[in-house]
């Protein structure tokens, strides 16, 4: 681990990258040297789905070597560009009428480029209040004035909350990414990976878990697989995993394990409450592989992220007291 | 690249920037036969979406229909509908029984129609006529059934467009990212003898039994 901290910065997160795509690569030939057996059609569908999840790892992993290699502009464009295709699959999923039409366009086309340009400019004040304070008050003005009280609350409602997490949260990816820390100068590459990592731990872990445990799910008409067994395994997991990778990031290994099992609690958290909107808009195949319109399978996988990116954000801000 | 390919390149990366535009094709693939693809009509940006979820290679043969007096009006209107989507332009006088196209005093409305269809090329056409609000689709006019009839080698593929007003309402100038989708059935084929009611009656079944797939 020492000699891990000689290395420049650089050579730090090339290492990091040459490391994440060397695994990818091994756990895609064998996904291949696979794909020749003669399998079962359940297994089949096994794996199927895996390939379904590895391709969405690879754009992933692709997704942020980009964003790490083109520098803070690049990278806040390409959180802002999935940040918009997120939005529009939730409002897709959302059922607005007529008058919210200019509160969706001011969704699309003014907050969310309006709170990007503030993550590029690193005004971290600014773009921590911008969303929860003056959007909060602006979108049920503009919905107001559009002249149609039908369930106003619950259509301003689900437009500020899909304003939240697809643009509010995920825009804190991007935030990490460039945020200063004390010695830890331009390592948020590091940052953003061991965010990632930890989440997607706790997610396999719980996933894995509750096959195995076959506890009874908390919420059934939600989700058959949740229970909080599964979730501690995940939310371990993800701590366990923070400890290892506390060398690449600014904390000492106990906070390092702490910050890994908070990122990993709210991710799989986030992703339940994302089931149980995609139960209220009636989508019963999980994960792109359904025709209902707009479920294209983005939201659920970044969703994770987009819940678990404020609060460590906001974690890491308060424990170095920036 | 020439400039109206181009144009339409960017066109459809905005119609998918915007609304997905994709689409979904059950019973039917999409290849490269002579079509007439009809559809549910609710919407200015109905055209648009049909064309950008084909595939490139069948955009270049699938074209539109047009109102001639509105789409030459001025030279960027002509331009749109000449250049980028070879549009088929009919003229419009008072309101008649033809589908998307309206008649002229003496001219057959559907004459643009046959000599596109002569010449090989496929027509998308909204045969209620006119653009709807209600749930369902209007009752269908009889354009349809005079084009099954002249050319029964062609294929008549239903098409359901879901969720397009949502993306601009009337009334509104700006589109709102929701994504869309379009939805292509199995072929519909005129039977022998069938009567023209029965017939478009059942082609506006087939579009409304595309809804429940998307």
């Amino acid at each position: 681990m020492g000699s891990l901290r000689q290395l420049s910065v650089t050579q730090q997160v090339g290492l990091l990258f040459v490391v994440l795509f060397g695994v990818l690569v091994l756990v895609t030939l064998y996904a291949f040297s696979r794909s020749f057996r003669d399998d079962t059609p359940k297994q089949s569908a096994a794996s199927d789905q895996f390939g379904r999840e590895l391709r969405a790892v690879w754009g992933g992993a692709l997704l942020f070597w980009i964003a790490w290699a083109s520098g803070p502009v690049g990278s806040t464009l390409l959180f802002g560009f999935v940040s918009f295709f997120a939005l529009r699959e939730f409002v897709t999923l959302t059922h607005t009428r007529r008058g919210d039409h200019r509160s969706l366009l001011l969704a699309f086309f003014v907050i969310l480029p309006v709170q990007y340009v503030l993550v590029a400019e690193r005004q971290f004040n600014a773009f921590t209040v911008f969303i929860p304070v003056y959007v909060f008050f602006a979108i049920p003005v503009i919905s107001a004035l559009a002249n149609d009280p039908f369930r106003f609350l619950e259509r301003t409602a689900k437009i500020q909350w899909g304003i939240t997490v697809c643009v509010y949260g995920m825009s804190h990816a991007p935030a990490l990414l460039l945020l200063d820390l004390p010695d830890y100068r331009e390592r948020g590459a590091f940052l953003v990976l061991f965010l990632v990592v930890v989440v997607v731990t706790a997610q396999f872990a719980q996933e894995t878990a509750s096959r195995r445990l076959r506890r009874r799910p908390v919420a059934r008409a939600i989700s058959r697989s949740f229970s909080w067994r599964a979730w501690g395994v995940g939310v371990a997991a993800a701590g366990i995993v923070g400890v290892l990778l506390y060398w690449a990031t600014p904390f000492k290994p106990l906070p390092a394990l702490a910050m890994g099992a908070v990122a990993g609690a709210a991710g799989t958290l986030g992703e339940f409450v994302m089931k149980a909107l995609k139960r209220d808009a009636g989508v019963r195949n999980w994960r792109g592989n359904s025709s209902v319109t707009g479920a294209v399978g983005l939201l659920d996988r970044v969703a994770p992220l987009c819940f678990a990116a404020p609060v460590f954000f906001h974690s890491v801000r308060w424990v170095f007291g920036i | 690249m020439k400039l109206p390919e181009a144009a339409g390149l960017a066109l459809a990366f905005v119609a998918r920037l915007v609304t997905g535009a994709q689409g979904h094709w059950y019973g039917t693939t999409p290849k490269a036969e002579q079509r007439i693809y009809f559809a549910n009509h609710q919407s200015h940006f109905d055209w648009v979406l049909v064309w950008a979820a084909l595939p490139r290679d069948l955009r270049a043969v699938t074209r539109p229909i047009a109102a001639r007096d509105y789409w030459t009006a001025t030279p960027l209107k002509h331009w749109i509908t000449r250049e980028i989507f070879n549009a088929v332009y009919v003229s419009r006088g008072r309101a008649a029984e033809a589908g998307t196209v309206t008649v002229k005093d003496d001219e057959d409305p559907l004459e643009p129609l046959m000599e596109a269809l002569r010449n090989g090329d496929s027509l998308v056409i909204f045969p209620e006529g006119t653009r709807g609000h209600a749930a369902d689709p209007a009752p269908f006019k009889s354009g349809l059934y005079a084009l099954a009839q002249a050319f029964p080698e062609v294929q008549l593929i239903p098409a359901w467009i879901d969720n397009v007003q949502r993306v601009m309402p009337k009334g509104e100038v700006v589109p709102v990212p929701i994504l869309c989708t379009v939805v292509f059935g199995a072929p519909v084929t005129l039977g022998a003898g069938e009567e023209r009611r029965a017939f478009l009656d059942r082609a506006r079944a087939a579009v409304i039994a595309l809804r429940k797939v998307a």
